[in-house]
């Protein structure tokens, strides 16, 4: 049996998590969190643990904006975060665009798209 | 742009006060100038980091050159500053005495100040002292009153000469270090630097606390100059109305000591130490300067506000053993004039100083003036926001919208003054160029939100600067390191 | 006559929530001066996520929640001039402002909302001895340069303050393929939120040094390394344990400063605590018919709490606004105190008048160290009326408690309103 203590980052609250684990990796007790988020939190954590990749891309044809600001729509596992930066590197768009709008379908192949945050 | 060779009657080397004083007052004469800069602008050395005080003229021992230069310079920069239109301000000074062993020492200067010419000095007793300066030691016992000083922007001084010397001629080389001086067969001296060679009839050193080096290239009595530091703190101007006047205490072997003094920007100025240092870049900051300054500057001014400090920084002076500086031709090499070992009172002292180094080389090369009214002694200064009426503002914004376009928020300085910077003669080409021609980044958040603004501003009026390109203050000081996915990029393509 | 019953200052996310407040469902005049070219302030470039989780009940990232509050705003009817630098606010809330396309203009309000924000600390307040070269930057101005204009401020990169900016940035520079070598804080406890010391720094290995700081800066035109020291529980540095890391940037994140120059102009009492006005329960100022909400009168952890306290100022803003003139009163009228003890640094409000209070009234609070296990409570005059149990309590995040109207009224006579930290 292990115990991992984990600080919890889906709200500025930061809750302490122990998240308790068989040996085999079965969790047995989420403990510390103050609401579900931090159960579902930490018990994706011990597991797979995943982020939201925020991140800028050159936009062209755009009067107010050089840069447009972008984040992937959902989760992408997190050892492979550098991998949709790195795919996003040689991506420029194009305006119009509006918060919301696909820039990257599918990114790094996560079945994770890029949207625009921002519009221009 | 190297040129391989350039001929010019005078290679003034250094483009400091003292340096861009002379080259204005040659350039009254049909004399061919050139200014010779190490750094990327003028205003790079002693004249950048001071006390940017106009000292009275007391401090001096009477019949020195010093004291002689400092009084004339006092008069003549109230002169030049409505010619020039830069900012001064006659606001008086007081060296604050604590204790009555020390009154004598104020009598000395007093009696030291008269004899060097200066007008209406007067001892006030501490009662007249607390009225004039409220927040004054509680220690002090009474001042020496020197209502002829007063505070100047040294940054507009400097740049204020140098555009005027180029309207009038000058010619400016920057990024242009003086690194060997030889005997030119035409009788001459034939200058090497890294952007060419220069053939002048006369040279004048103006170099700083490089002026010994300079010096030495050519001979004669060996020069040497020690870069004494001065360390200061700069005051937010919160903090600027905590003194009326420029504020000493009474002076020590090592200099004037820590003063007190207001800016021509709204701030407060404390410093500066004295530390004798070898490096003649030496121009950083130690904990135990700035731990000095803090301490020192009590001892003439009560409850200086140090949690409202917003820049500390570090100036060098070009002091020599004899402390006086060294104005003439070199007896043993004929055409080369020192200009060396300014150091306080140099700023004051500048418009005087440019002036006798023009005679000397006036002398030499038997120059002539131009004729009447060919040299323009004016020059419109870059308007101060602050200073002005809504009416005038206003009335500004319909000329130009850009004076509609605040970039400083701090300051309140707005495009067009900008603009107007770049694009004058010796104009702007650096972030710190647009700081010393402006006041842009100076105020409280210290270029934190205006840096990006006046890049882009920057690269945008100067064909040859991108935007990476834009430096601090010259080669090496880029202030970027490229652009964003260019080291991602470049790992991806791997 | 004013030319706008409410003119608010600043168009970030406290000048849009005031604004739409001040508008009262479209019965009153509200014009918002922004200097920047668009509305929605420094969360333009803060573009990671994180913001909106009470306001919005999701994570947006900081340009679509400026977004959201912007089209909230523009559908309830604010007018907004951009691009506007405002200059001075007179006592009688007159606005002079400048832009490129209308030049000079004085502008009246019946009140006004100060909503400009705050500023970083830069370098020089810390008087870190050394150089001045090239490459020294706020977390600020960096996420500015990378997220707005698509520069990079360096390549190897320290950070001195954990601030949440600072450590936002020292993700934003990794993922930009900087390497962040470490993140020196000069306090035993960061500034910054957990989660961001999770999500940006030990996501990536980066190390943060607590009690250390940066004692030099090497380089004469471009940053070359600084040197990081232990300091010891005064601040000081401990000698010998100074380390040299070469880097060509340093960043900054060592505080933010509310941005009060124009409420000095106009004669606003300010905090020496806050730094910012000291207002009463309306977030009034000292001076009658001005208000103020957001950063530039405390500085605030998450921009939801923003959001809320604008509103208040927004709509008290209106309803003074509303009054005939002659019967607006004194304005900020002295209250019941409202006194920070024991560990609290300060309050927001300062003051209290049961009588203007609404129903339930926030006060907003931080606290000067990090404290376990300890009760907040709440004294009216000597009895204790309120005591949380809260597990930790740390300089980073505000802290509230909420009084009622009922729990003041019904005690006349009151004379101060304590809140202090207690031992479990």
């Amino acid at each position: 049996m292990e115990t991992r203590t984990l600080t919890c980052i889906r709200c500025p609250r930061g809750c302490a998590v122990t998240v308790t684990l068989e040996d085999d990796g079965a969790i047995t007790g989420v403990t510390g969190n103050s609401c579900m988020r931090g159960d579902t939190y930490a018990r994706g954590e011990v597991t797979h643990p995943v982020r939201v990749v925020t991140t800028t891309v050159p936009v062209t044809g755009s009067a107010t904006e050089k840069m447009i600001s972008v984040k992937t729509a959902g989760d992408v596992p997190k050892d492979r975060v550098f991998d949709v930066v790195r795919a996003l590197a040689d991506v420029t768009a194009t305006a119009p665009l509006r918060i919301g709008d696909v820039i990257v379908h599918d990114v790094a192949g996560t079945g994770v798209d890029v949207v625009a945050t921002k519009d221009a | 742009m190297k040129e391989r060779e350039r001929r010019c009657d005078v290679a003034v080397i250094g483009a400091g006060v003292c340096g861009c004083a002379a080259a204005r007052e040659l350039a009254r004469t049909t004399a061919r100038v050139c200014v010779l800069e190490r750094e990327d602008d003028v205003c790079c050395g002693t004249s950048k980091a001071n006390s940017a005080i106009v000292h009275a003229g007391y401090d001096a021992m009477p019949g020195s050159l010093m004291a002689r230069l400092n009084v004339e310079g006092n008069a003549l920069m109230y002169e030049l500053a409505k010619k020039l239109q830069f900012t001064v301000k006659n606001i008086g000074s007081l060296v604050v005495c604590t204790s009555e062993r020390g009154m004598g020492g104020l009598r000395e200067l007093f009696a030291r100040g008269v004899a060097n010419g200066v007008p209406d000095l007067r001892i006030v007793d501490r009662d007249t002292l607390r009225s004039m300066e409220p927040n004054v030691s509680p220690n002090a016992i009474g001042a020496l009153w020197a209502p002829t000083a007063g505070i100047v922007d040294p940054f507009a001084l400097n740049v204020a000469l140098a555009e005027n010397a180029s309207t009038n001629g000058v010619e400016f080389a920057f990024n242009a270090p003086v690194t060997s001086i030889e005997r030119d067969p035409g009788g001459g001296f034939a200058l090497e630097t890294p952007q060419g060679r220069v053939i002048a009839r006369c040279v004048v050193n103006a170099a700083g606390v490089y002026a010994d080096q300079v010096h030495n290239m050519v001979g004669g009595d060996r020069l040497e100059i020690t870069p004494r530091r001065g360390q200061y703190m700069l005051l937010d101007t919160t903090a600027g109305n905590h003194v009326r006047h420029v504020v000493f205490a009474l002076p020590t072997k090592m200099g004037k000591g820590v003063l007190v003094a207001p800016t021509t920007h709204g701030n407060l100025i404390v410093g500066p130490t004295a530390e004798d240092i070898p490096d003649k870049e030496g121009t950083d900051t130690t904990a135990a300067g700035l731990a000095e300054v803090a301490e020192k500057c009590g001892v003439a001014v009560a409850g200086v506000p140090l949690r409202e400090v917003v820049t500390s920084f570090s100036g060098l002076r070009a002091h020599r053993a004899e402390h006086e500086f060294l104005i003439g031709e070199n007896p043993s090499v004929p055409g080369f004039v020192d200009c060396s070992a300014i150091e306080s009172p140099g700023l004051t002292a500048s418009p005087a100083i440019g002036r006798m180094v023009a005679d000397v080389v006036r002398g030499i090369l038997g120059l002539e003036d131009r004729p009447a009214g060919e040299f323009v002694d004016e020059r419109r200064g870059i308007p101060s926001m602050n200073d002005l009426s809504f009416g005038r503002w206003g009335s500004l914004c319909e000329e130009n919208p850009l004076y509609g376009r605040v970039i400083c928020r701090c300051c309140h300085v707005t495009e067009a003054q900008i603009v107007d910077a770049i694009h004058r003669p010796v104009g702007a080409r650096t972030l710190d160029g647009v700081k010393r021609r402006t006041g842009a980044c100076m105020g409280r958040c210290q270029a934190g939100f205006c840096t990006p603004k006046i890049m882009e501003i920057l690269s945008r009026e100067l064909p040859d600067v991108s935007m990476e390109g834009v430096t601090k203050a010259g080669p090496g000081s880029e202030l970027i390191k490229g652009h964003v996915k260019d080291a991602i990029a470049g790992e991806a393509r791997a | 006559m004013s030319d706008y019953d409410v003119i608010v200052i600043g168009g970030g996310p406290a000048g849009l929530a005031a604004a739409t407040a001040a508008r009262g469902g479209g019965r009153r005049s509200v014009l918002v001066i922004e200097r920047d070219q668009k509305l929605g302030g420094i969360l333009n470039q803060c573009i990671h996520n994180g913001f909106g989780l009470i306001t919005f009940n999701e994570e947006l990232t900081g340009p679509e929640y400026a977004a959201r509050y912007e089209r909230i705003a523009r559908d309830a009817g604010v007018e907004f001039v951009l691009d506007t630098m405002v200059l001075d606010v007179s006592p009688d809330r007159v606005v002079t402002c400048v832009s490129e396309a209308c030049g000079m203009r004085r502008i009246s309000a019946g009140a006004v909302v100060l909503a400009m924000g705050c500023r970083e600390r830069p370098r020089g307040a810390l008087n870190i001895p050394g150089f001045r070269p090239a490459g020294i930057y706020t977390a600020g101005t960096a996420q500015r340069l990378v997220n707005i204009e698509g520069l990079l401020p360096g390549r190897e990169v320290v950070i001195l303050g954990s601030g949440d900016i600072g450590l936002i940035m020292a993700r934003r520079m990794t993922l930009e393929g900087a390497h962040v070598a470490c993140v020196a804080e000069l306090m035993p406890y960061s500034g910054g939120l957990k989660r961001n010391i999770v999500q940006c720094l030990d996501d990536f290995g980066i190390p943060l040094l607590l009690s250390h700081t940066v004692t030099r800066v090497e380089g004469r035109r471009r940053v070359e390394a600084v040197w990081i020291a232990r300091v010891d529980e005064k601040g000081r540095p401990v000698a010998g344990t100074e380390e040299r890391y070469p880097c060509d940037t340093l960043l900054l994140s060592v505080g933010l400063l509310p941005e009060n120059e124009l409420s000095r102009a106009a004669g606003v009492e300010l905090s020496r605590v806050t730094r910012g006005p000291v207002v009463n329960e309306s977030l009034e100022t000292s001076v009658p018919g001005i208000f103020a909400c957001g950063n530039v009168l405390h500085v605030h952890d998450l921009v939801d709490y923003v959001s809320e306290e604008a509103s208040a100022a927004g709509a008290a803003a209106g309803a003074w606004a509303d009054r005939p003139v002659g019967q607006r009163g004194q304005g900020a009228r002295p209250g019941v105190p409202v006194i920070a003890e024991g560990g609290v640094r300060y309050t927001v409000p300062q003051s209290i008048d049961p009588e203007r209070m609404p129903g339930r009234l926030t006060v907003r609070f931080r606290v000067g160290g990090v404290f376990e296990d300890r009760r907040v409570c709440v004294y009216l005059d000597n009895e204790r009326v309120i005591a949380r149990r809260r597990p930790i309590l740390v300089p980073g995040e505000m802290e509230d408690v909420t009084l009622t109207r009922e729990a003041l009224l019904g005690r006349p006579g009151l004379a101060r309103v304590v809140v202090t930290l207690e031992g479990a």
